[in-house]
């Protein structure tokens, strides 16, 4: 099958709400941070901080986008960077938004 | 900071990061390709030969395919090949040849592949591209396929890749409508003309264009001369590029472009041994896919540690990964763009590895290559090509030709190739049709030590 073209628009990313990786996304570790591959549209990114390698992995298990950083360390200053990456990420449907359980 | 770059990484080599902006601090928009020149836990990218057996000979055939190597990689060691791969989280390879679907085990290989998290995408000629094939690619969520086509019409294709070889691909191309597919190019100075016919044509079949640089690797060395573009061409193609990147793949291809300005979409630099290598039909592992040679030879999977050893370990991959001098280029203004070019194009047209690309856009390769004096290009090795006695009629290698037929390859390189059907499995690197009976379970002579390690040193 062809890779399915990534959804148009640029879907907002909201750090209030829960999210989670997109089943069909594999993470592969690497010194720089990790790679993501997406085997759905055949989409690869770059995560380029081992820290938002974590808050990827662990967003299923925390309640919003945002709970995921704090409890990956990320200092407030950062969170604009981060929320960006995020951002990126679901634009490009790595990670999705989930209904909080 | 930016934390996240991506692309359209359809990443049938590697994937974009043209658009990488700056650091808000002013950090350098290369420091993740620098990372990526020191190497990775794996390749980004990894190209697989499944077999050097192919019903066509293509003049420039990268890996000098046409005999079946009776030392192949069994279906099980195959398989032992992809669940390493699975361990080591390559997200998909890059099947090709010669022909892979000759190999009785194909589908089987790639149904292990996807059952077991390694994406498939393959390159093929098309003749083994049935309607009942391209249903059950149809079907296939993670296998994608690349029919190979070298002009926009039968005559500059079949110049290079034999005759009835575009009637074949085109062919090929109708069945697989509803699978989705691409059509991937080598440029060269015949068919660079043709961009748009290619594009129009792919666009006909619901395809997507892909576009490679014609490297003088394999058979390549010995027509490269003839067939890679000009230097008025590659500005032609350059500019064709900018204004058509987004919609086509190019497996970074021509990153030796980037010397004109605007760097094209892809990560623009040499993945050699550092984020892609090629694993070929009897477990050896080079560099990259256009450096089959024993000098890019970085081991053999059948060694004590597997491919992941080879990779991570390796004396030549450890080399490549060192800083590379920028030679002769250090005094370029455009050296950061470039990076000079590749490496396998510089080696095999005879100029050092850190000088400038033989097609250098600034002309500085024309230069060395007119002063490389009398020393030899290296040979291609090894060569699977099919023995000219196999071929029959004018086709054959070693005929003239027509001395008056300037087309590519014209002078008896060309043509579909005769072959025997042998009914038995051959004991040694034959001339048997590829597309005879299947050949498995070969006596594998473990190339051991002497194949491990060898490489620039």
């Amino acid at each position: 099958m062809p890779p399915t073209p990534p959804v148009a628009g640029s879907p907002v990313f909201d750090g209030t709400r829960a999210w989670a990786l997109h089943p069909q996304v594999s993470l592969r570790p690497e010194s720089f941070g990790a790679l993501a591959y997406h085997f759905g549209t055949r989409r690869l990114s770059f995560l380029k901080s081992r820290t938002l390698l974590v808050v990827v992995e662990s967003l299923a298990d925390q309640p919003s986008g945002y709970e995921a950083c704090r409890a990956a360390g990320v200092a407030p200053t950062e969170l604009d960077a981060y929320t960006r990456a995020l951002a990126a990420l679901a634009e490009s449907g790595m990670i999705y938004q989930r209904f909080a359980s | 900071m930016t934390l996240v770059t991506g692309g359209p990484a359809e990443a049938e080599a590697l994937p974009t990061l043209a658009a990488e902006p700056v650091g808000r601090r002013g950090a350098p928009a290369g420091r993740l390709v620098e990372r990526f020149e020191r190497g990775l836990e794996a390749p980004i990218c990894l190209t697989w030969e499944l077999t050097y057996a192919c019903n066509l000979a293509c003049v420039h055939c990268l890996s000098s395919s046409g005999r079946r190597d009776p030392r192949e990689l069994s279906t099980d060691e195959c398989k032992a090949l992809i669940d390493e791969f699975e361990r080591m989280q390559i997200f998909y390879v890059n099947i090709g040849g010669g022909e892979p679907t000759v190999r009785s085990d194909f589908w089987e290989l790639v149904e292990y592949a996807t059952e077991h998290h390694v994406g498939v995408k393959f390159s093929t000629n098309g003749s083994r591209i049935t309607t009942a094939v391209a249903e059950r690619l149809a079907s296939s969520e993670y296998v994608d396929v690349q029919i190979s086509l070298d002009g926009a019409t039968s005559a500059i294709n079949d110049a290079v890749r034999g005759k009835g070889s575009f009637d074949t691909a085109v062919t090929a191309m109708g069945r697989l409508a509803d699978a989705g597919f691409k059509v991937s190019v080598v440029v060269t100075r015949h068919n660079v003309g043709q961009l748009d016919r290619f594009e129009e044509l792919a666009d006909r079949h619901g395809a997507q264009l892909r576009l490679t640089r014609l490297r003088p690797s394999g058979r390549g060395a010995a027509v490269w001369d003839e067939l890679h573009p000009t230097a008025e061409q590659q500005r032609v193609l350059y500019d064709w590029l900018v204004v058509h990147g987004e919609r086509v793949l190019t497996g970074d291809s021509f990153f030796h472009l980037a010397g004109y300005g605007e760097s094209l979409p892809g990560l623009n630099l040499c993945g050699a041994g550092r984020v892609v290598c090629l694993v070929d039909p009897v477990g050896d592992v080079y560099a990259c896919p256009f450096a089959i040679h024993d000098e890019f030879l970085a081991g053999n999977v059948r060694g004590t540690g597997g491919f992941t050893d080879v990779w991570r370990r390796s004396d030549l991959f450890t080399d490549l990964r060192r800083p590379q001098s920028a030679g002769a280029c250090g005094s370029c203004g455009h050296y950061d763009a470039c990076r000079g070019g590749c490496m396998a194009a510089k080696f095999f047209t005879g100029l050092p590895l850190d000088g400038p690309d033989p097609e250098c856009v600034l002309g500085h390769g024309e230069e060395a290559l007119t002063h490389r004096g009398g020393s030899e290009a290296p040979r291609p090795s090894p060569d699977h090509s099919l023995r000219p006695r196999h071929r029959s009629g004018p086709e054959g290698r070693g005929d003239p030709g027509d001395p008056g037929d300037s087309r590519p390859g014209a002078g008896g390189r060309v043509g579909p190739v005769a072959v025997a059907l042998l009914p038995r499995r051959p004991d040694r690197a034959c001339d048997e049709s590829p597309l005879a009976a299947p050949v498995r379970g070969l006596g594998h002579t473990t190339p051991g030590a002497d194949a491990v390690g060898r490489g620039l040193h």
